[in-house]
């Protein structure tokens, strides 16, 4: 019986990951779809087939392509393990703001998303944790209230689980349309990240291309392992904001993945290819101890 | 409210950012007595854009937290226009900790345009630093006020204004980003800022619906600027009030986890009803 949900399950992602993965790389999927794409950087033609192999990874040059939400975590998930957490949950128009349920209306259709984050329970090399995951094609991954929202009930199914925190951030930062109220999700997420880490929980903040504004100053940066992928941009200020402020170019590699290992700010700069067997390796090493501690 | 309600939000940001405007230096000389600042995060370096220390404020020791903008262009240039960089938050964080150490509640003073954005702010941390200071108040077991005086701009402001009850001067902003930020992300068109201004619900009367603050200090007509002393007065009384209540909540921490908790969340849905 268990066996049969495990195996529905794992349909489901599959379409799920079918429904929104091959979309925002190839607009026509028709016959006439290309079989080639070209890397964004170095332009070596790759077969999709190989793009789909390598996890997006370019087999060329190594350039990481953004992975959507529920791509993510077929990623990293074991098979048949995903269960979505709040799949529902989305947020009004608390400003008013012209065009802008006309435009989360757009982005729905066209990502199969409901918001710019998914989380989800499921298991990592056998061992069950709760993952959340930004999504920066739904508005650049911005966090207003339903993306605070989601991270806080993350932390909050984590806590009262007992199971480790993972969270992919990929984000512009705070969702300007929403206004002061994605400021306040900041408090919200930061709030419930520590509440979490405090009662003995495991976070681990996964920085994924790109990890900015109010996302970075607030819950991706109080991980108690930061991990990031190669070459993610990572910052509180974006690098034009930056560049008008000082007057000068920045410098190569600036607020990159690497960057920011150099300066004491990430644990590990992970490949994508190593990232499953990285975290597989975390939640081993604490599986006694912080994420099944007894709070309280 | 007051004769000065119909003032347009565009306005309200101008009066925010008058360079008389009464900031944290003005709030600890009147509200403040036997001050003994507290300088550098004992790291690397004292940001003289966030202002720290102990005093009392009527006989009782509190903990002051506050951006400072400066007085003269000297001090406007130390202190970045009131941007501070990670070494400020991290003052500030050394604050709380002391201030948790000692029992004693925390009054903030927030003036800020937002974090100062710099290449080296940037290379020491400014997001990791303001999120230390999310995470350390969230937990704080003594009470917090805060007090929005002028510009809360942005994680910038919030980084001081975790507090148990949030204050704000009748024209102070409050916002996600400055007016003219907001414009030029959402348009490309940082002209269109006066616009922007009408559209983000920046006025303190706007946040005390959205239940972002709690209470509006009045201010005298045409601005605090016009009447320092008159508006202290005001401070100081709402700050009493508000410090007594803060005192018997049985689980600050708690509140004010609740407090952020909520916020935004009459917007939400898990239906299929959205917009």
């Amino acid at each position: 019986m268990n066996d049969w949900f495990a195996a529905r399950r794992q349909r489901m992602l599959r379409l799920k990951v079918r429904r929104e993965g091959e979309r925002p790389f190839t607009p026509r999927l028709s016959a006439a779809a290309p079989v080639f794409e070209q890397c964004p950087r170095c332009r070596a033609a790759v077969t999709r087939a190989r793009w789909e192999k390598n996890r997006l990874v370019c087999p060329e040059c190594g350039f990481h392509r953004p992975v959507g939400a529920y791509r993510r975590l077929s990623m990293v998930l074991d098979p048949g393990t995903f269960q979505e957490l709040d799949p529902e949950l989305a947020a009004g128009d608390p400003l008013d703001f012209p065009g802008y349920g006309e435009k989360l209306a757009g982005l729905r259709r066209r990502t199969g998303l409901r918001e710019a984050a998914v989380a989800a329970r499921g298991r990592i090399g056998g061992l069950p944790v709760v993952v959340a995951v930004l999504d920066s094609r739904f508005l650049m991954g911005s966090m207003g209230v339903a993306v605070g929202e989601k991270i806080a009930c993350a932390a909050e199914t984590a806590e009262k689980a007992r199971l480790p925190l993972v969270i992919f951030c990929a984000s512009g930062g705070a969702r300007m349309q929403e206004g002061i109220l994605s400021l306040m999700q900041m408090g919200k997420t930061a709030a419930a990240v520590t509440r979490f880490r405090e009662k003995g929980g495991l976070y681990i903040a996964y920085l994924t291309h790109p990890t900015t504004g109010g996302v970075t100053a607030s819950f991706a940066m109080l991980g108690d392992i930061t991990l990031a992928e190669p070459e993610a941009l990572i910052g509180f200020a974006g690098p034009r904001v930056i560049e008008q402020t000082i007057g000068e170019k920045l410098p190569a590699g600036f607020q990159r993945a690497e960057y920011l290992q150099e300066h004491g700010f990430v644990d590990a700069v992970v490949p994508r290819d190593e990232m499953r067997d990285t975290l597989a390796k975390l939640l081993r090493l604490h599986q006694k101890g912080g994420a099944r501690r007894d709070a309280e | 409210m007051t004769q000065n309600d119909a003032i347009p939000a565009a306005r309200r940001v101008a009066l925010a950012r008058e360079p008389g405007r009464p900031g944290v230096s003005g709030a600890v000389q009147a509200l403040i007595t036997d001050f003994f600042e507290q300088r550098g995060d004992r790291l690397c370096a004292d940001d003289p854009a966030v202002l720290a220390g102990v005093g009392l404020f009527h006989g009782r020791p509190v903990t002051v937290l506050g951006t400072r903008k400066g007085t003269d262009l000297e001090q406007n240039l130390a202190c970045h226009f009131g941007m501070p960089t990670p070494e400020g938050y991290r003052k500030a964080l050394r604050a709380m900790e002391q201030a948790e150490k000692f029992g004693r509640p925390i009054l903030t003073f927030v003036d800020t345009p937002g974090a100062y954005p710099g290449l080296e702010a940037e290379a020491r941390g400014q997001g990791a630093a303001i999120a230390a200071c999310l995470a350390r108040m969230s937990t704080l077991t003594v009470p917090l006020i805060a007090v929005i005086l002028g510009e809360g701009g942005s994680g910038g402001a919030l980084a001081l204004a975790m507090g148990n009850r949030v204050l704000m001067a009748e024209n102070a902003v409050y916002s996600v980003l400055s007016p003219e930020g907001f414009a030029s992300i959402l348009w490309k068109d940082s002209a269109r800022a006066q616009e922007a201004c009408e559209l983000m619900k920046l006025t303190a009367a706007d946040l005390l619906e959205l239940q972002v603050v709690d209470r509006i200090l009045p201010e005298p007509p045409g601005g605090a600027h016009t009447d320092p002393a008159a508006f202290w007065r005001t401070v100081d009384t709402a700050l009493r009030d508000e410090l007594r209540r803060a005192e018997k909540l049985a689980d600050p921490a708690r509140h004010r986890q609740r407090r952020f908790r909520a916020m935004g969340n009459d917007w939400l849905s898990a239906g299929k009803e959205t917009i």
